[in-house]
């Protein structure tokens, strides 16, 4: 009875010295060339890290030890130590990274090199450039299935999306979408893949297994001219519930039902809102701003905005550490 | 003076304020009209314009239909307030008034009870609105509907205690349109009601100041803020001042003899 007691207790006590730790939101600024940090508990920044010039696409290791920042500018990759937060590495990224990708094995990094319409596949671990691939004309969304089977680049100039086996670095299909796609997004079960494009206005469902569009879908923001209408930055929530796309310079983030293809919603946002990122439990979405240089919070349960977070000049990309 | 003759005066007069509302029902409803107008038609237009900027109490970007909702309270009210004081002329004009005033109590105390009276029924109007707001997504927190209570009691005796003090330099019931032409419309237009006053002073700087000179801009503030749980001092000080200072004015210079009851001179 008295170990029972004892255990009890002690039970007790740790439980109450491990508070709930919350998670950090990791923010890119293009033009500030630095990292903001946010705690998603107090929703406040509480450290800006100086980074390479132009930072922009951003991504955590899949052990969470590392953060990888395309310096487009400095033409390199740049990885952060998480636990120190300082910049300990940097890899061979070709010219101008803007969006890249981590295959699930945590060592092939996929960078999308715009000017030279090439992505670069890069090993983490022993920096060797593996492979170069020539895809389309501005290569820009990097994106590789949670499978690991595949992996997508988009190409702004040619409009298609461009399917690499990740085994054989060749490219098998090529999808053509709506003008100037952006971003591709997979459901965890790697079978569906959401592609934006930007000018088109468009977002487009992909069935991976046969690489088909079985759907394609527009925005309609009341009071927005349509030229404004931009998608961009997808975020899927992993119970297939929603996905939520973020439509630029209408400042409006759409929310879709994952399952139907039908638009729930739209929410005010900051202006040019351009990438998303869910926490750890799922319960608040972060949007970057980037003309207003903030980070707008969602609530994902009451799908309202509930607060705008300022941080650097023009926030490009956003990823929440799910363990710090 | 027992307590007790203070509140049976004080029963009897919210009892007739609350008589004369049920008889006007559709006054009540058509009182209604107006903000809803404004929020469904105008904001409508604008809803894109304000999402550029966030500006406190709220902690991200907002419709116009949520920035415009706590003026239109306030313009609510100020109505209200304006009638009110019509009805007091008119009240004087068929003498009901000099038959309140015969009362033995003190006279600000009669007349203080009498705005309170009309601020109830006000009140009541603006909460059905903040209702109706629901519906185009205007969503305080829920808190904020008590919070602002104070802001909105302290916003029709203000309004009231003005609508009073232009009641003692109205002759005769005609002059009313003036009220109208130099009162409600500059006091609510230049205000906070409908754009930030940030907005204002990128437009004009005077305006902004005339804005900042205004009451009622101050009263729109503390409505505003305590909608959404946020105390703002400067705007409660400053509409409560401007209260006690009309209040005084008011009560101090209320004469019931003032006008001319069909061509009989009064004493």
């Amino acid at each position: 009875m008295k170990t029972l007691f004892k255990h009890a207790a002690l039970a007790t006590m740790i439980g109450l010295s491990t508070p709930g730790l919350a998670s950090l939101a990791y923010v890119s600024n293009e033009k500030d060339n630095t990292l903001s940090v946010i705690d998603t508990e107090t929703q406040d920044v509480i450290e800006t890290i100086d980074v390479g010039q132009r930072p922009r696409g951003i991504l955590l290791s899949k052990d969470y030890t590392k953060l990888y920042i395309c310096a487009s500018d400095d033409d390199t990759v740049q990885v952060l130590d998480l636990a120190t937060r300082k910049i300990v590495d940097t890899l061979p990224s070709g010219e101008d990274p803007e969006q890249f990708s981590l295959h699930p094995n945590n060592k092939h990094l996929y960078i999308a090199n715009e000017d030279d319409a090439i992505v670069t596949v890069v090993d983490v671990e022993t920096k060797d450039v593996l492979a170069q691939i020539d895809v389309g004309i501005e290569p820009e969304g990097m994106a590789v299935s949670p499978n690991g089977k595949w992996a997508v680049n988009t190409s702004e100039t040619t409009s298609m999306l461009h399917w690499i086996n990740t085994e054989t670095f060749e490219i098998e299909k090529n999808i053509v979408v709506g003008q100037r796609p952006r971003h591709v997004e997979f459901t965890r079960d790697s079978k569906i893949a959401w592609a934006s494009a930007e000018i088109g206005g468009t977002v487009h469902i992909i069935d991976v297994d046969n690489l088909e569009q079985i759907h394609e879908m527009s925005f309609k923001v009341s009071g927005v001219n349509q030229d404004r209408v931009q998608p961009v930055g997808i975020e899927l929530t992993s119970d297939g519930k929603y996905a939520f796309v973020a439509l630029g310079p209408s400042n409006h983030v759409a929310v879709v039902d994952a399952q139907t293809y039908e638009v729930l919603d739209y929410l005010l946002v900051g202006a040019r809102v351009w990438q998303l990122d869910l926490d750890k439990d799922e319960k608040h979405l972060y949007t970057t701003n980037g003309v207003s240089g903030d980070v707008s919070v969602i609530d994902v349960e009451d799908l309202k905005v509930i607060k705008s977070i300022k941080v650097g000049r023009y926030p490009w990309g956003v990823v929440i550490d799910p363990t710090s | 003076m027992k307590a007790a003759h203070y509140w049976h005066c004080f029963v009897g007069i919210q009892t007739r304020e609350w008589l004369r509302f049920w008889q006007q029902r559709t006054r009540f409803a058509s009182a209604l009209v107006r903000p809803l107008l404004w929020l469904v038609v105008f904001a409508a237009g604008f809803r894109a314009v304000l999402g550029i900027s966030i500006i406190p109490p709220y902690d991200t970007y907002i419709t116009y239909e949520t920035y415009i909702a706590p003026g239109l309270c306030g313009m609510i009210i100020l109505f209200n307030s304006m009638q009110g004081a019509l009805s007091m002329v008119y009240d004087r004009e068929l003498g009901s008034m000099r038959v309140l005033l015969m009362s033995p109590l003190p006279r600000p105390f009669l007349l203080v009870t009498k705005l309170l009276a009309m601020g109830v029924v006000s009140i009541g109007q603006v909460y059905v609105f903040l209702l109706l707001t629901l519906l185009v997504d205007v969503e305080p927190p829920l808190w904020g509907y008590l919070a602002v209570l104070p802001a909105l009691i302290l916003t029709s005796l203000m309004l009231g205690a003005l609508g009073l003090l232009i009641a003692t330099w109205i002759k005769q019931l005609e002059n009313f349109a003036g009220v109208m032409n130099f009162v409600i419309f500059p006091m609510f237009f230049m205000s906070s009601a409908l754009y930030p006053l940030w907005r204002m002073n990128e437009a004009s700087p005077w305006l902004y100041w005339i804005c900042q000179f205004n009451p009622f801009t101050h009263a729109v503030e503390a409505i505003r803020f305590s909608l959404y749980l946020e105390w703002n001092p400067m705007a409660y000080g400053i509409t409560a001042g401007v209260t006690v200072v009309l209040a005084l004015l008011a009560t101090a210079g209320f004469r019931p003899q003032r006008t001319k009851i069909l061509g009989t001179q009064s004493a």
